[in-house]
């Protein structure tokens, strides 16, 4: 098994995510990890909330995982997001990717995060002093 | 037939709750659904995307729904 999928109600650890993807056969573990951020915009933000369609999230970061395996020469993946109320500083998302050599490392990650973005059904809403948003939902 | 349609985000939101349930000719499909839906929801085209799920899947628009298929509206996501 080196897909490792989680949707998660308490905090990540990526140091689990490293341990997880590590091993002898591999020379690169590129890690990605993105964070709550102060505001938008320069509107400050009190916190975030994700939401998820949590069957098909975890189905939808498994084939992001799936996907990168056939592309990559990857020794094991971890995703790991967390749904809940965020705040400022709480990691959202982690992501690890192990392989042999550092380039297919870097790729991979970047291609599962930026799918991630595109299609896990995972909704963020930002909340603010003076109201609330959901992000990306109009144009 | 009765569809059961869950709603999550901002879709949640525009139907105020999280489940609605539908009454719908037996063959209907996902681009009918749509069409329902905007027309009596009209906030839904304000949206950069609506897609539908059937069965924890995106679905394409030709798809013939069952009575017995999980639903699920998919404004745009945010993740990460």
């Amino acid at each position: 098994m080196k897909i490792d999928i989680q949707l998660k109600h308490g905090s990540l650890s990526p140091q689990q995510c490293i341990d997880w993807v590590s091993s002898p056969r591999v020379g690169g573990i590129d890690v990605f990890v993105g964070t709550v951020r102060e505001q938008t915009q320069g509107r400050p933000v009190l916190y975030l909330d994700f939401e998820a369609y949590e069957p098909m999230a975890v189905a939808e970061m498994r084939k992001i995982a799936e996907t990168a395996c056939e592309r990559w020469p990857i020794e094991r993946i971890a995703i790991h997001h967390r749904v809940g109320k965020l705040e400022i500083g709480d990691l959202a998302v982690v992501i690890a990717v192990s392989t042999p050599h550092r380039k297919a490392a870097f790729d991979a990650c970047q291609y599962a995060i930026d799918t991630l973005k595109k299609t896990v059904p995972i909704w963020k809403k930002e909340v603010f002093t003076d109201g609330e948003v959901w992000v990306a939902a109009h144009p | 037939m009765q569809l059961t349609i869950l709603a999550f985000g901002i879709a949640k939101d525009i139907l105020g709750r999280r489940e609605l349930q539908l009454e719908v000719p037996d063959d209907t499909t996902v681009r009918d659904l749509k069409d329902r839906l905007l027309e009596r929801y009209p906030e839904f085209s304000r949206l950069v995307s609506l897609a539908i799920a059937v069965n924890s899947e995106y679905s394409a628009e030709d798809v013939l729904l069952q009575e017995r298929d999980e639903i699920a509206l998919i404004p745009p996501v945010s993740g990460g």
